[in-house]
């Protein structure tokens, strides 16, 4: 493993290896050789990336269909993702998942969901599975501020509160779902107000504070390995991509260049990267480069599965 | 497996619990989960006892939130788990439709076979005294349905408490649908632990004239209305599945191809159902030469209602099974069962040996 010379650079390291595979993965969505849906994360890749970076091997994190980013913060293989993408045989749900569905039980990235809100619950049994089994890992679910108006949402974390199950929710509110903004569908914008009523630990981040983030995660992470249950962040950011798809689309009319413009001042990637020596961080890029050529050729050159692998795995 | 031999007579919602209770015992992460487990009901008995024996760790109840504790059941087996989920009735499933259908029954595809879900749905079908439109589905065939997973229906106490030990084993997402009118029946189940086999169906009376295929409570009634066939002198051949999916399609076939008659009685509507399923395969199937006579019957096309005289009509029972049958059977409409009969009928009560 690389060791790299402060937090800034490591935290640096992961996201500029999720933004700048996400921007190869647009380059070459338009050739059709990816045979996937993506949703890509680009702009929002800091929240992962400093709640990750407190996560042992062990421990768990659940991801949405947006989820490039978890997959590889949480030790996801980078070529095994390119090649799930590719749709080939070395992908790391063997060409079933896609973009979607990443998965890599190992390393305790939980497979991914399709379905807005799905993935939350099954987090949550991971978290009373650790407590069944002893352990004092801990579970992280990642999820859109769509997924919190979901049922299984409050379901979910009220039982992870009742049991004092060890799992950070992390709300990711870049207040949009798919074309649909925050005002159209919440009665009031006190998403964490409200779920402290649950009696856990819940705080907002306004800004796109990456340092902040990773500080509070961190003491948070290490009371639910004693055994204080589970807590709540929501991170206000922004999603600079379309829903779905490779291209930028601000001209639709659904938001605001300008509120756009706002957030990209912001961007934790340029920022961190600002921040850094300027040799590590030419080293860091030029890694991240090799790392994602690399994942391409090794996706581009895998086969794809035999027809007769179609029937593989219906059943345990 | 051999069938072990027993002469103890256990009533089926004992052996539901007994079979729970020995997977609990031969597997620490065995547990059990559902609204209501761990009260002084214990599910009309057949979780009793047991978080007195386990603790509440192990035996708990859940807040009403059927689609979040299907999905926490879901990843506390993908995290190594093997959970029991308990649901009074089965149409609370339609709450946990979205897990059990989006992740349960997909994950070990969708994830290259690398994640598993060991989880067992236990689940009861209501009948009678006004149990109604939201009390009563049979609903197995949505489930059926789906590749990935497997769909159980013990119709006695025997497979009630074999299956339950085969469900826990398996690794995939199993559902036992289970009826509530069975719960006070008895067979002989033997204390030890067993387990019966999924995809093997059995043959509980043979015979040359006619195959009736029967679905859960539906077993017993065909094997009622097979006593009143007899003195008639038509020997029905009564076939339960056993496991709906995966389905023993080829002893049906044999019968089938033995008998020339076949009629499914489902504990469900027809459209689209499970007899359905049976009465296609028997169409497309290339070991049965002369084409047979078919018929189905299962729950009238509408809602269930709850006042008996609509309700007595809504289900076949043993009398409209044997008219349905004999008039296959024979091709003469000249034969109505005595009600006086179809009373001794109702004694019958299918124990074994299985």
């Amino acid at each position: 493993m690389t060791e790299y010379s402060s937090l800034e650079a490591r935290l640096y390291a992961s996201i500029a290896l999720v933004r700048r595979a996400e921007e190869v993965i647009s380059e070459i969505y338009p050739s059709d050789k990816i045979k996937s849906p993506v949703h890509l994360a680009i702009g929002q890749e800091y929240i992962a990336a400093a709640v990750i970076d407190h996560l042992r091997e062990t421990d768990y994190a659940a991801g949405t269909y947006r989820g490039h980013g978890v997959y590889l913060a949480k030790g996801g293989d980078l070529n095994s993702m390119m090649a799930e993408l590719y749709g080939k045989k070395t992908g790391c749900a063997q060409g079933r998942a896609g973009s979607m569905h990443l998965v890599e039980a190992s390393k305790g990235v939980i497979g991914m969901s399709a379905v807005v809100g799905t993935g939350i619950p099954v987090a949550v049994g991971h978290a009373l599975a650790i407590k069944q089994q002893r352990r004092n890992d801990v579970v992280v679910a990642f999820m859109g501020d769509g997924s919190t108006e979901e049922g299984c949402f409050s379901e979910s974390i009220n039982f992870a509160a009742l049991h004092k199950l060890p799992i950070l929710f992390v709300v990711e509110n870049n207040r949009l779902a798919i074309h649909e903004p925050l005002y159209k569908r919440w009665a009031a914008d006190t998403l964490t107000e409200r779920i402290a009523t649950y009696g856990i630990p819940a705080t907002r981040f306004l800004e796109p504070n990456v340092l902040a983030i990773h500080e509070h995660v961190g003491k948070v992470i290490d009371d639910m390995r004693s055994g204080a249950g589970p807590a709540f962040i929501e991170c206000h950011t922004h999603r600079w991509y379309e829903h779905v798809g490779p291209c930028e689309d601000y001209d639709q009319g659904y938001r605001s260049l300008e509120e756009g413009e706002q957030w990209r001042a912001k961007d934790v990637y340029v920022a961190l990267g600002q921040s850094l020596d300027a040799k590590e961080k030419a080293q860091i890029d030029q890694d991240v480069e090799a790392r994602i050529q690399a994942a391409v050729e090794f996706a581009e050159q895998s086969p794809f599965p035999a027809p007769e692998e179609l029937y593989n795995y219906v059943y345990a | 497996m051999s069938t072990p031999n027993t002469s103890r007579l256990l009533k089926y919602f004992d052996a539901l619990r007994e079979g729970a209770e020995q997977a609990m015992d031969a597997d620490s992460s065995v547990f059990m989960m559902g609204l209501d487990i761990d009260d002084h009901r214990g599910i009309q008995g057949s979780t009793k006892g047991l978080v007195e024996k386990f603790g509440p760790e192990r035996v708990f109840t859940t807040p009403l939130s059927e689609d979040a504790m299907t999905g926490v059941a879901i990843g506390a087996a993908m995290a190594g788990q093997r959970p029991i989920h308990v649901h009074i009735r089965m149409d609370f499933l339609m709450l946990c439709m979205n897990q059990l259908v989006n992740i349960a029954a997909k994950s070990h595809y969708m994830y290259g076979g690398t994640v598993q879900v060991p989880l067992v749905i236990r689940t009861m079908i209501g009948k009678s005294w006004g149990q109604g439109a939201q009390h009563s589905q049979g609903l197995h065939s949505m489930f059926a349905h789906v590749p990935g997973m497997k769909v159980v229906a013990p119709s006695n106490a025997y497979d009630a408490k074999g299956l339950t030990m085969q469900a826990v084993r398996d690794n995939n997402p199993v559902l036992i649908m289970e009826h509530r009118l069975l719960y006070g029946t008895e067979a002989y189940v033997p204390e030890e632990p067993y387990t019966v086999e999924f995809g093997k169906a059995r043959v509980l009376r043979e015979g040359n004239d006619i195959t009736i295929v029967g679905v859960s409570n539906m077993v017993m009634e065909a094997m009622r209305a097979a006593e009143l066939l007899a003195e008639q002198g038509i020997e029905a051949e009564v076939i339960d599945p056993v496991t709906i999916s995966p389905l023993d399609f080829d002893t049906i076939e044999a019968s089938v191809a033995k008998t020339g008659k076949l009629l499914v009685v489902d504990n469900a509507w027809l459209n689209c159902g499970f007899s359905a399923e049976i009465v296609a395969r028997v169409a497309e199937s290339e070991n049965i030469s002369v084409k047979p006579a078919v018929k189905r019957m299962g729950f009238a096309p509408t809602t269930c209602p709850t006042t008996p005289s609509l309700e007595d009509a809504f289900y076949p029972n043993p009398k409209t099974i044997a008219i349905t049958a004999y008039q296959l059977a024979s091709g003469k409409q000249d034969w109505v069962p005595a009600d006086d009969q179809c009373q001794l009928a109702y004694q019958t009560q299918f124990k074994g040996p299985f």
